[in-house]
């Protein structure tokens, strides 16, 4: 199917009596790619009437930079390196993604110990990213407090995972076979103490931001997206489950130890974008509750099961596997000839890309704030769009 | 009985404007009434500029504290001198108009919203014998000429030839026009019980009790109101919106760069002053100090307290309330901002003051007995 559309102007639709009792002309605005909305690079064409917004057309590619193309020259090992790269707020769940795609291909057995650790650090990251998402949803909606306070309590996550991994943004830690390094001997103790915090943070941003009118007024009954239109969309992640759909890959396909620790799978009713909010929030208080479960249960044994190095040989095919990043479902496909250390063909499908779409169906007739605040609690991140 | 001792020992506020200095002095020396008119235009001139340097400083370590951290600390001891280096780097900065702009406009646009704020500077009662002029409108003044910023605003972001400016300007527009009907008629219900338009008789008015609490009911009510008008009217959050930075990059001043930036952010900024004043004089009893009826030895050390102090401090106060609402609140959106002022403060400030005028006619004031 090909679509050509000579100039923007082609897509205006003449006012008619209905829009308006005024006649008006329809104009178009870039937002972005240098908008402080496009956290990153992001392009939204928005065909405006006034304040409403028409039609949302997203032009995202800023910040492609081949990451899949790049794959096909390197061995699992290195891709791990990149995976880091595309939602840099998810980079563990991505890094695991491809491990257990790889693991699954070429039959590699990990230990208990190692998908205890890495359910807890996966864990650990959601809580990390869902803060800086609702830091930054508060400095989009105007409370610039709020940016702050996320920005602090995600450094506080950070520097617990330097200690561990030594890397606070591209983790390059979960590796094909295990983790890069063990946990040191204080962390259980560490992260006994930032979970007694972020249960009373989690509380003061209620107070702060959940509980405030304005807030709510600006998200209440907000950008509805109908389960029905998130799941033609393929929306998933907290977006999918904002309007009430119960699909999340930790309950559905159980990976890591997630079969054996306790929680909800946490549900929206409407699919405005405060139920995307609540949703949000109360997915910290599920993850703090896995990780309460897990952190006194870590097995002894070894955190890598295969020496560092060593090759690993993915039979010929094509595999998959995916798992639930903070932002919804990463797949990863592999294709390999069995021959060379590289795969021959590799793609991601990106929670975010999916998610994006979402705002084209459910921005049109809303004002321009709205957008800021469909936006912002779709929870972009525009590298993985990209990637 | 008490209260009036003290404040009769405290002095009977004769309240002397330069002005009326500069009228007094005419008929003797020219020259004398010339100089008080020049130490008249240079004590704006130099207010505008330490209120500038110093509620930005002011506003960029509350905000830092609120934020849970410092705030500027490294230009001077504790950051002091960091608004001076922020003016020198604008001030040095290339002043750039786009190319399309309408290049008249964008070059008096910020000096409009300048001069609206300057101009109400004049008038400010800050204290008996300081004060610029008192102009027996001065309510009327001040709503007026403030009303004037707004055309800054407009031709700012109409000249700029750039949509979120325009969206900004337009956004601005509406939004100062629409809350300055409230603010007004909060203003209006002081002027009833004050039965004055200046300010200065205003003040004077308040020698019994503050109007916040002095008018029954009504004060505290049309002091609400206009806190919330007027941040609406000076654009601060919760109603940042013709700004809005997430939304229009900038709003109106998009486009602006360099010293003609820095005017509309000066004027911001002494908009809040201008606010904060207006609030404390008409309704907090501007340089009245705070004194309780009957306690003889608090009223004595309150009334030691220089009534410029007074001013300033309850100023002040106003000051870090709206700086409070800026680091705590979310932005409203522009049409949810129109329905809190149409369907919410305008009929209750019509109702407030309907209210206020019944009790003025009744007499019904708190602490009158006396």
């Amino acid at each position: 199917m090909t679509v050509t559309i000579k100039t923007l102007n082609d897509l205006v639709r003449p006012p008619t009596a209905a829009d308006s009792p005024m006649a008006t002309q329809e104009y178009f605005v870039n937002m972005g790619p240098q908008h402080p909305i496009a956290h990153g690079s992001l392009r939204l064409v928005l065909r405006l009437d006034g304040e409403t917004v028409r039609q949302v057309i997203p032009v995202p590619g800023f910040v492609h930079r081949g990451l899949e193309k790049m794959a096909e020259h390197l061995n699992p090992r290195q891709i791990i390196h990149l995976t880091d790269r595309m939602d840099y707020l998810s980079a563990l769940m991505n890094n695991w993604a491809f491990s257990k795609t790889v693991e699954k291909a070429a039959g590699i057995a990990t230990s208990a110990r190692i998908e205890t650790i890495r359910t807890l650090m996966a864990e650990l990251q959601r809580l990390q990213s869902h803060v800086l998402w609702w830091g930054v949803l508060g400095m989009d909606l105007g409370a610039l407090t709020a940016f702050l306070y996320g920005f602090r309590d995600r450094e506080i996550i950070g520097r617990l995972f330097e200690e561990t991994i030594g890397a606070r943004l591209t983790m390059n830690y979960i590796q094909p076979g295990g983790v890069m390094y063990d946990i040191r001997a204080d962390f259980a103790a560490k992260v006994k103490e930032l979970i007694k915090y972020l249960t009373r943070v989690i509380g003061e941003y209620d107070i702060l931001l959940s509980g405030n009118a304005i807030l709510q007024e600006r998200l209440r009954r907000i950008g509805i997206l109908s389960a029905e239109r998130a799941l033609s969309l393929g929306c998933t992640g907290p977006v999918l489950r904002g309007s009430g759909v119960p699909y999340d890959l930790r309950k559905v396909e159980p990976y890591g130890v997630y079969d054996k620790v306790e929680f909800d799978v946490v549900i929206g009713t409407q699919g405005d974008c405060w139920d995307r909010y609540c949703v949000r929030i109360e997915e910290m208080r599920q993850s703090i509750r896995i990780v309460e479960q897990l952190i006194d249960a870590v097995p002894e044994g070894p955190h890598m099961v295969m020496k560092f190095g060593a090759k690993i040989k993915i039979p010929e095919g094509m595999h998959y596997g995916h798992l639930e990043t903070a932002r919804g479902v990463l797949g990863v496909l592999l294709v390999s000839d069995g021959k060379s250390d590289a795969p021959q063909r590799v793609h991601f499908r990106s929670p975010n890309f999916n998610n994006l779409w979402a705002i084209t169906a459910i921005a049109p007739g809303w004002r321009i704030a709205d957008i800021i605040a469909i936006q912002s609690s779709l929870d972009l991140v525009i590298p993985d769009i990209d990637r | 009985m008490g209260l009036m001792t003290i404040l009769a020992a405290a002095g009977p506020w004769p309240v002397k404007t330069v002005a009326a200095r500069a009228a007094d002095a005419l008929p003797g020396s020219l020259w004398l009434s010339v100089a008080y008119m020049a130490i008249a235009l240079l004590a704006v001139a130099g207010l505008v500029a330490v209120l500038g340097m110093g509620l930005i400083y002011f506003e960029r370590k509350v905000s830092g504290h609120f934020q849970c951290r410092l705030g500027p600390m490294r230009v001077g001891p504790h950051g002091i001198l960091q608004t001076v280096a922020d003016t020198v780097k604008l001030l040095i900065k290339e002043d750039i108009i786009p190319q399309k702009a309408d290049q008249a406009m964008h070059l008096v646009a910020p000096m409009f919203s300048m001069a609206a704020t300057v101009l109400v500077l004049a008038v400010l009662p800050y204290s008996p014998v300081l004060q610029i002029a008192d102009v027996n409108i001065g309510v009327l003044y001040v709503t007026a000429v403030s009303g004037l910023g707004v055309i800054g605003i407009l031709l700012g972001g109409w000249s700029s030839n750039n949509k979120w400016s325009l969206i900004g300007a337009m956004r601005a527009a509406a939004q100062i026009i629409s809350y300055e009907i409230s603010a007004t008629l909060a203003l209006l219900a002081v002027v009833l019980f004050a039965g004055t338009l200046s300010l200065a008789g205003i003040v004077q008015s308040q020698a019994d009790g503050w109007w916040i609490w002095r008018a029954p009911g009504v004060g505290l009510l049309a002091f609400i109101i206009y806190i919330i008008a007027s941040t609406a009217e000076i654009n601060r959050t919760p109603f940042d919106i013709p700004e809005g930075e997430s939304e229009l990059t900038a709003g109106f001043h998009t486009e602006y760069s360099g010293l003609r930036f820095s005017f509309f952010f000066l004027a911001e900024f002494i908009n809040m002053f201008v606010v904060a004043a207006l609030t404390a004089t008409l309704f907090l009893g501007g340089w009245m100090p705070f004194m309780i009826g009957g306690l003889e030895t608090f009223n004595g050390v309150m009334a030691l307290v220089p009534p410029s102090l007074w001013f300033l401090l309850k100023t002040a106060a106003l000051v870090f309330v709206l700086m409070w609402f800026r680091w705590t609140f979310p932005r409203l959106r522009v049409d949810q901002m129109m329905r809190l002022e149409w369907k919410f403060l305008l009929p209750i400030g019509f109702v407030n003051l309907t209210a206020a005028a019944v009790l003025v006619l009744f007499n019904a004031y708190f602490f009158s007995g006396r």
